[in-house]
């Protein structure tokens, strides 16, 4: 496996906050590992007792079905205890604040929060608060580190490498953390990446974060070896950014004829939920040739059996040498 | 003009070896200034040990900086309303600490400052506390809600020394037109917080960091396009507009073609935008979340430039306590805002230590400009006559600002940690020591 820079023997972090100040030899690190747990799996024998003993808790301030759902199985087939917290998001019946949340939560000594919240950077605010491992399930439109991974890994099973490919990330972006986590991974890993979407939906001077940048799905997808759409996220939207979900649609929805520029063998991917018919037409979705949607959902749990099991092991060892 | 009933010190001092420096005459020079019974009667180097009266209190300055208190024209007193966050009497302690005599208040408390009761109510609350001199603004609109004017003639009658709608922008045009075009008629002064409401809807500046961090941007455009709105109402009203803590590059360009053009229009900023930039945000620092939000090292400089070429009239410390629970929070639902009459000084001498224009210069940004602006007579000045407001200070003594220290109620500030130098050693108020560092204390 080709990876720019020295190898990493060891994730040196207390969490797992975002992409951001990852190296390539971590990354590969902890993909390395979730590719183990990918194959155990798929196997009969997919639990193991490696964090038996351990508490895991999923605290999720936003609605979630499928990221939650994919946490607490990983802690699950890793042995770990698990307990799910949703928080619901208005601030009228929150009550309690974010860091008193926090601090009521450690004081119940967890080995690991798993943290999703709406506002940019109340993860990071939350880690400073608590003496466990915080791993970022989502906050606001900033990062979603576990889902870069799952699509790293899911890419690299496919294509052999993360780096020399170009990778086009379509529609809604600017209100995206799985589009920010995922520029920061693959120019990590020194792949090139596109962003297409009418201009409304591309935030201010995101190409200072070494990107290319596409109105167009013709153009823009010419020669990609990788499509991924966004979820139009109409929930955050406040005001015009598109004028409806039809001529979104038509302009910015993928379906076979916009895909028809990318390369043969180009694959399909989106995070998910889907809304078939507006960033994406269910012929390419389901297309089994190309699409590897499910397969994502699938490394998704690897992944986040991996990074709980880096984050607890450190915590542990921390612990060991405190002692 | 507000009432000022205070205890003045009686007898005599005298402050020795001093370098006196009154922007409002050009004087910097050694000497002593001489107080009577709380006013000052003489200043020069003709005032030394060996002229002063034989039973005059004198005090040995060691060269150290004398210059008329500091005029805070931007101060948010959260008294009445907010007094978990700040009082008259924590703010006054906080002016006095930073060498801050004469302060104006925004009018936005619970009650809102809009009627003749309101302004008397701030004018007897300062009286009894004694510290720094309060004046107050009106409100613009009726609980600053931005529908009907209030009764202006008579706050401004009852001492209100301008008009405004405190962090509130005063948003419709008819309302701002009708605002200026009446208080023409006692010369009235309107002050503008310029931040297109929709488009500064947001949590920092727009650009690649906030694209970084997740966070919605507000573009800079925000503050240009009600700045240049307002010029225009100014111009066909004949009033006197003023902007308060501009920002951006593109503002002290308008500012300054419309000055040109001999338009009544006025504009200060507050230190945070002249010495900081947007990096203060990254890692969601809630401590730096500002209105208007800081922006690029570009603007930052064309700031400085304004002041230098006094497109920007005057510094205001924007003075806006927070309490914890108001800060500590996810970056989008902290409140904007920081404690600024602590570091008002030493931010302001920066502009100094780093060539920009001279001391007095620097100290005339924060003195005499907003006394003349607000038409405080008498303050901001070292005119014998004036009455003896006063901050001795040392520019050059070095520390670390340390919001812990702070005498304000609240601790916020976007300069935590900041090195500086310049630090008050003495402040008085009609000659009454309302401060002194603990290295002056005698015997110490």
């Amino acid at each position: 496996m080709s990876v720019m820079g020295p190898e990493a023997d060891h994730y040196p972090h207390p969490h797992l906050l975002g992409i951001e100040g990852l190296t390539p030899g971590e990354i590969t690190l902890i993909l390395d590992r979730a590719q183990h747990y990918a194959e155990k799996n798929r196997t009969a024998d997919k639990t193991s007792n490696i964090l038996a003993g351990s508490t895991v808790v999923n605290l999720f301030y936003e609605n979630s079905t499928r990221t939650l759902t994919s946490f607490e199985l990983a802690a699950k087939r890793l042995g770990a205890d698990v307990i799910n917290m949703t928080v619901g998001t208005s601030s009228v019946k929150k009550g309690e604040t974010l860091i008193d949340t926090a601090m009521t939560l450690n004081a119940m000594n967890p080995d690991a929060l798993v943290v999703r919240h709406n506002d940019s950077g109340a993860v990071k605010l939350l880690s400073e608060k608590v003496n466990c491992a915080v791993l970022n399930a989502g906050d606001g439109r900033h990062e979603h580190p576990t889902q870069a991974l799952l699509d790293a890994l899911t890419i690299r099973r496919h294509k052999g490498r993360l780096h020399r490919l170009t990778v086009a990330i379509c529609g809604d972006i600017a209100h995206s953390r799985v589009a920010r986590s995922n520029i920061l991974l693959l120019n990590t890993m020194g792949s090139r990446v596109r962003l297409i979407a009418p201009p409304t939906l591309i935030p201010s001077k995101i190409d200072r974060m070494g990107v290319e940048i596409f109105h167009d799905m013709e153009e823009g997808l010419k020669d990609c070896d990788i499509v991924m759409m966004l979820r139009l996220q109409l929930e955050r939207m406040e005001g015009s950014f598109i004028p409806s979900v039809r001529e979104y649609f038509h302009f910015h929805g993928l379906d076979r004829a916009k895909l028809a520029n990318a390369k043969p063998d180009a694959l399909i991917m989106h995070p998910g939920p889907m809304n078939r018919g507006v960033e994406i037409d269910s012929e390419v979705a389901d297309d089994v040739e190309r699409s590897v949607i499910r397969e994502q959902v699938e490394m998704g749990v690897a992944v986040r059996m991996a990074a709980l099991e880096i984050l607890v092991q450190n915590q542990r060892n921390l612990a060991g040498d405190r002692k | 003009m507000m009432p000022a009933i205070r205890a003045k010190a009686s007898g005599k001092t005298a402050f020795v070896n001093v370098r006196l420096l009154d922007p409002a005459t050009g004087l910097d020079q050694t000497g002593g200034l001489l107080i009577q019974d709380g006013v000052i009667i003489d200043l020069g180097p003709s005032v030394n040990r060996d002229t002063v009266p034989a039973d005059c209190r004198i005090i040995e300055g060691e060269g150290r900086c004398l210059a008329p208190g500091l005029v805070d024209m931007r101060v948010q007193l959260r008294e009445p309303g907010f007094e978990h966050q700040e009082t008259i009497e924590t703010a006054g302690k906080s002016a006095a600490t930073g060498g801050v005599t004469t302060m104006v208040a925004l009018p936005n408390t619970d009650p809102v400052i809009d009627d003749v009761a309101g302004v008397e109510f701030v004018a007897r609350r300062a009286r009894k506390v004694g510290l720094a001199k309060v004046f107050v603004y009106g409100a613009v609109s009726k609980g600053i809600e931005g529908r009907e004017i209030t009764e202006m003639g008579l706050l401004h009658q009852a001492g209100a020394v301008a008009f405004c709608d405190g962090v509130k922008t005063i948003a419709s045009p008819r309302l701002l037109r009708q605002a200026l075009s009446y208080a023409t008629f006692f010369d009235g002064m309107i002050v503008q917080h310029p931040e297109e409401p929709e488009l500064s809807r947001g949590d920092m500046n727009s650009g690649e960091l906030a694209t970084r961090l997740g966070l919605s941007g507000i573009s800079p455009l925000a503050e240009v396009i009600q700045i240049e709105r307002d010029i225009r109402l100014a111009e066909m009203t004949g009033g006197r507009l003023h902007f308060s803590h501009i920002s951006t590059a593109e503002s002290v360009s308008v500012i300054r073609k419309a000055k040109k053009r001999g338009l009544k229009i006025t504009c200060d900023t507050a230190p945070f935008y002249f010495a900081l930039n947007e990096n203060a945000v990254s890692d969601y620092r809630t401590f730096a979340k500002l209105a208007p939000p800081l922006r690029s090292e570009d603007d930052r400089q064309a700031i400085v430039m304004g002041l230098v070429d006094g497109t920007i009239d005057t510094i205001a410390s924007d003075h806006n306590p927070q309490d914890q629970d108001s800060k500590r929070l996810p970056f989008a639902q902290a409140a904007a805002g920081g404690v600024g009459l602590e570091t008002l000084l030493p931010v302001t001498l920066e502009l100094y230590h780093n060539g920009h224009m001279s001391l007095l210069e620097a100290i005339g940004k924060i003195t005499i400009a907003p006394a003349t602006l607000m038409k405080l007579t008498g303050h901001g000045t070292l005119k014998p006559g004036s009455s003896a407001d006063i901050v001795v200070f040392d520019p050059d003594r070095p520390s670390k600002i340390d919001p812990y220290k702070f005498q304000s109620k609240s601790k916020n500030s976007p300069f935590d940690g900041r090195l500086i130098q310049g630090m008050v050693l003495r402040t008085l108020i009609d000659g009454r020591e309302v401060f002194t560092h603990t290295s002056c204390i005698e015997g110490s």
